[in-house]
């Protein structure tokens, strides 16, 4: 890519980004009770760094951030994997979730689930394989207009 | 004991943290590290021994799949505690001895270790699972972490043809294991080994009994190295020596007399088992000591006697399973059997365990291992040499070694058994005895080779690559602990009986034993018994025919070369090679169209005859909701889109009409009220127009280059069937209601995981597996292709 000159474009997903890595977040807390999930806020949080590959190019967001796509897929699924293992743990079945409502300081009576771990490791398994595969075909691009 | 079930993981566990030890202390050689988790889990054991003695089992159960009946059961008795002390005892010196084997500075000890530990908790698993489906999982962890151990040097072609063998048998034992497995749940409805051996009477019956029997037969087999299958155990030799020892003489090979002897209460008492087991066991016992003499490596000569060993522990098991034939004199005389071949196990993993180790440090310091040019090492490495007398001499049975006392008692039952009257014995009973003599006469002589030919006779330093240096003790202390034990267990076995065999003893006979529970004590001198003269003999016939050995040996030569079982192996590979590359090559064009012209032909006529079979067509319209106007303009829409892309000319066109239809299938999930649908397909409907676009760079223009009527028709069948189909099947989904819908258990969703949103409830909790698979699944295709374009990057 790197052929990319939109201003417009450039201006406006600076701004967006922002905008979707919010409701990303959002969709990703909120998906317990709300439409949403691990799984499509990893995905919004992927098309929001492709919109900026689009903008920009793929050199300036390697400036930026120098995540490891393939290492944080993978760390995604041990942590999917690594809760089902440490239900084991409290003698219940492998995978097994648990909820309940804690009084937090703050926030008062808050509800926590266990189940949010394994959607964090679903969310970063997305997220990073997404990216790894969009970065490693227009890397692929990048070499062959070369 | 609630921490004790965790043993199997322990050196699971700790083999993540190996890679970590090995980059940042580069200067302390890994093995260090590794040392403590085997010393310690055999004090563990150790510690055990008291209270499985009393015969109370050790059980604990963590569920797993529990509506799937599959459940991690540790059971640890008798038997299972002697095969720990041996993984973990035999493990402990292993370790240390490879500290001075493998060089820090030049091999891939974060590997090594790795595999080895991987290794240990696989073989803590298989010995201590009560389930059969986890002792399956545990027992394919073994075949791998052997492969990847065998061809550790894997440069070496050598080294990968041994690894792929040892692969290939094992895992083709390891299936036929896992059917006779299924096979036995079936009949039992039960995964538990304990639970099976209860309804053992069950299963005798049956008319899948006998082939049960044979495909687990096939699995222990295959991993003991027993005849035909023997042949992946010499070539597993191409592995370092310290895995040799562990792996091939003392641990792994052991998994299929453990096998053996834990089914034993289930087939025992069968004609099938006996003759079956028994009789491998003896060919086994005289094919791999009659082969062990004409070998000139050293190591390829133990690889043959620990095949001719496991032989004959087999054959004991066998001989012992007649117990369950009836009670009486039968049961009494077969618990000697059982009791020669635990102790013989604990023997062969002492005295093999530390030949191999002296085999490695005359490997190690003279730079070869072949016969031919070794000689003369007795001034150089005297306490190599009293090393190697103390093992060979155990192994060919003589006093005072351990070795002595299980061949005598392997004699008796031998002799005992031909004086039995059952599973037509009477006919073949000189059988026995004769072929075990004539196979100890030749365990006899490849011992005395052992045992002299590198360390006598004239040293000839110009064949040998380097000038041999004295041995480190850490080489040296493995071996002389386990020589010393060898010395030990001779004067002592009552110990040894009073608190291992008994309890495995009645763990392998559970019922015959508790009639009966005691065992004659185990002596040296029995007076001047037939097996005193047997051995005598042995002696006699072994020493001049070691002596004489350079005249006979030639008999070997006359074998022709096809008859080995290595060359029907290696041209069956070859065979199978060729077929499936012709196979392959005859449906593997490489055009996506016509793997999706397979695809959409058995879609279309498995579905369809489905369909027609059970007659399931249905169409009720009465039922459904008016079509609203704008649903119906959506539906229009769609369709004017797929129209698009058919007639786009230009691929981008194509993309972006699919992505119309993505954005208006949305629409339709948005009218439905599913939102989570709708935005989780908003979101994918995105990102895959980006990367079609960004892969649009690489493909070739659009061009209707293909004209021929015939490939339009096909086409054209194919995109009709499939279309005409799925239409067919959404319509009648809706007539047909099989089942009750499972959807009234989610509706429950915030009592039984506090959520509101039931589809994300689905997603990480009651269905957690399934995403758990998908993201890997997922996870494993991105990286599939990253490799692929890297790869692809860096040849051009």
């Amino acid at each position: 890519m790197g052929l990319n000159n939109d201003v417009i474009l450039q201006t406006v997903s600076k701004v967006a980004f922002f905008i979707i890595l919010a409701f990303a977040t959002h969709l990703f807390i909120g998906g317990h009770h709300n439409p949403g999930g691990g799984f499509v806020g990893g995905l919004v949080v992927a098309s929001a760094l492709t919109l900026l590959i689009l903008a920009f190019d793929l050199k300036s967001l390697e400036e930026v951030s120098k995540i490891n796509y393939q290492t944080l897929g993978i760390a995604g699924v041990i942590i999917a994997v690594g809760t089902g293992m440490s239900s084991l743990i409290f003698h219940e079945p492998f995978l097994n979730q648990t909820f309940g409502i804690i009084n937090l300081p703050i926030l008062g009576e808050t509800e926590y689930v266990t189940a949010i771990v394994f959607d964090t490791g679903v969310a970063l398994a997305v997220l990073g394989t997404a990216l790894s595969i969009i970065t490693t075909i227009s890397e692929d691009v990048c070499k062959w207009r070369q | 004991m609630s921490w004790f079930y965790l043993t199997t993981f322990i050196p699971l566990l700790y083999a993540i943290l190996v890679p970590i030890f090995y980059r940042h202390f580069p200067r302390i050689h890994t093995g260090w590290f590794v040392l403590p988790i085997p010393i310690g889990l055999f004090a563990c054991l150790i510690r055990q021994i008291p209270l499985i003695a009393k015969d109370s089992p050790l059980v604990h159960t963590v569920s797993w799949i529990p509506h799937l009946n599959i459940n991690y059961t540790v059971y640890v008795d008798g038997l299972t505690l002697i095969f720990g002390l041996i993984i973990t005892g035999i493990g402990a010196l292993v370790v240390l001895y490879s500290i001075y084997y493998l060089l820090k500075e030049r091999e891939a000890l974060g590997n090594f270790y790795v595999y080895l530990l991987l290794f240990m908790g696989a073989m803590l698993g298989v010995v201590s699972s009560d389930n059969v489906l986890v002792l399956y999982m545990f027992w394919e962890l073994t075949s791998i972490s052997s492969f990847l151990l065998i061809a550790f040097w894997y440069q070496r072609k050598a080294s990968r043809y041994g690894a792929q063998k040892a692969l290939l048998i094992t895992v083709f034992g390891g299936f036929c294991m896992l059917a006779g497995f299924l096979i036995l749940a079936n009949i039992t409805d039960t995964f538990s080994i304990r639970q099976m051996i209860q309804h053992a009477d069950k299963i005798t019956g049956q008319s899948l009994f006998v082939p049960a029997m044979i495909l687990i037969l096939l699995g222990a087999f295959t991993k003991s190295a027993q005849f035909p299958f023997h042949i992946w155990l010499p070539d597993a030799m191409e592995a370092p020596t310290p895995i040799s020892a562990y792996l091939h003489s003392a641990t792994m090979v052991k998994a299929g007399i453990y096998l053996i002897a834990r089914f034993t209460p289930i087939f025992g008492g069968n004609m099938v088992w006996f003759w079956l087991v028994s009789g491998i066991g003896l060919i086994t016992l005289f094919w791999g000591s009659f082969s062990a003499v004409k070998q000139v490596d050293l190591k390829a000569l133990l690889a043959y006697s620990t095949v001719s060993q496991l032989g004959m522990i087999v054959c004991l098991l066998g001989l012992g399973s007649a117990a369950y034939s009836g009670p009486g004199e039968a049961a009494i005389l077969s618990i000697t059997a059982i009791l020669a071949a635990i102790f013989h196990l604990i023997n062969h993993s002492t005295f093999k365990g530390s030949l191999f180790m002296v085999v490695g440090i005359i490997d190690r310091l003279s730079g070869t291992r072949d016969l031919r040019r070794l000689g003369g090492l007795m001034n150089m490495m005297p306490i190599t040499f009293t090393l190697a007398i103390i093992g060979s001499f155990s192994m060919a049975g003589l006093p005072p070694f351990n070795g002595f006392l299980s061949k005598e008692l392997f004699f008796t039952s031998l002799l005992n058994t031909s004086q039995l009257e059952i599973f037509h014995l009477d006919k073949w009973s000189p059988l026995f005895p004769i072929v075990a003599w004539l196979a100890s006469i030749f365990t006899f002589i490849y011992c005395m080779i052992i045992a002299f030919r590198p360390f006598l006779g004239k040293h000839q330093p110009h064949k040998l690559a380097k000038k041999i240096q004295r041995a480190p003790w850490g080489m040296l202390l493995p071996p002389t602990l386990l020589a010393f034990l060898i010395i030990l267990f001779f004067f002592f076995p009552n110990v040894l009986a009073q608190y291992l065999f008994l309890p495995a003893i009645s763990s392998i006979l559970p019922g015959v034993m508790e009639a009966d529970l005691s065992i004659e004590p185990i002596k040296a001198w029995h007076g001047w018994t037939p097996e005193l003269f047997m051995t005598m003999g042995i002696i006699a016939v072994g020493f001049a025919l070691f002596l004489l050995f350079p005249k006979w040996s030639k008999v070997f030569g006359r074998l022709p070369l096809w008859f080995t079982f290595n060359y029907m192996y290696d041209k069956l590979l070859l065979a199978i090679e060729i077929a499936s590359q012709r196979i392959t090559r005859k449906y593997m064009t490489g055009f996506i169209r016509d793997y999706l012209s397979y695809i959409f032909f058995f879609f279309i006529v498995i579905l369809a005859g489905m369909i027609f079979i059970l007659n399931s067509f249905t169409f009720n319209p009465t039922a459904n909701s008016p079509v609203s106007i704008y649903e119906f303009l959506l539906c229009l829409a769609l369709v004017a889109s797929a129209l698009l892309v058919l007639c786009a000319r230009t691929r981008i066109i194509a993309i972006i009409g699919l992505g119309v239809m993505g954005y208006l299938m949305i629409m339709f999930f948005v009218i439905f009220r599913a939102p989570d649908l709708a935005l989780t397909q908003l979101v994918v409907e995105t990102v895959t127009t980006v990367l079609f676009l960004l892969c649009l760079y690489f493909l070739p223009k659009l061009e209707k280059e293909i004209n021929k009527l015939g490939f339009k028709i096909t086409n054209l069948v194919f995109s009709l069937g499939v279309g005409i189909l799925v239409t067919i099947m959404a319509l009648s989904a809706q007539g047909n209601r099989l089942f009750q819908p499972i959807s009234r258990f989610y509706e429950n969703a915030y009592e039984l995981a506090g959520a509101k949103n039931i589809v994300n409830s689905i997603l990480v909790d009651f269905r957690g597996f399934d995403t758990m698979l998908e993201i890997l699944v997922f996870c494993i295709g991105g990286i599939g292709v990253y490799t692929l374009i890297k790869i692809g990057l860096t040849e051009r």
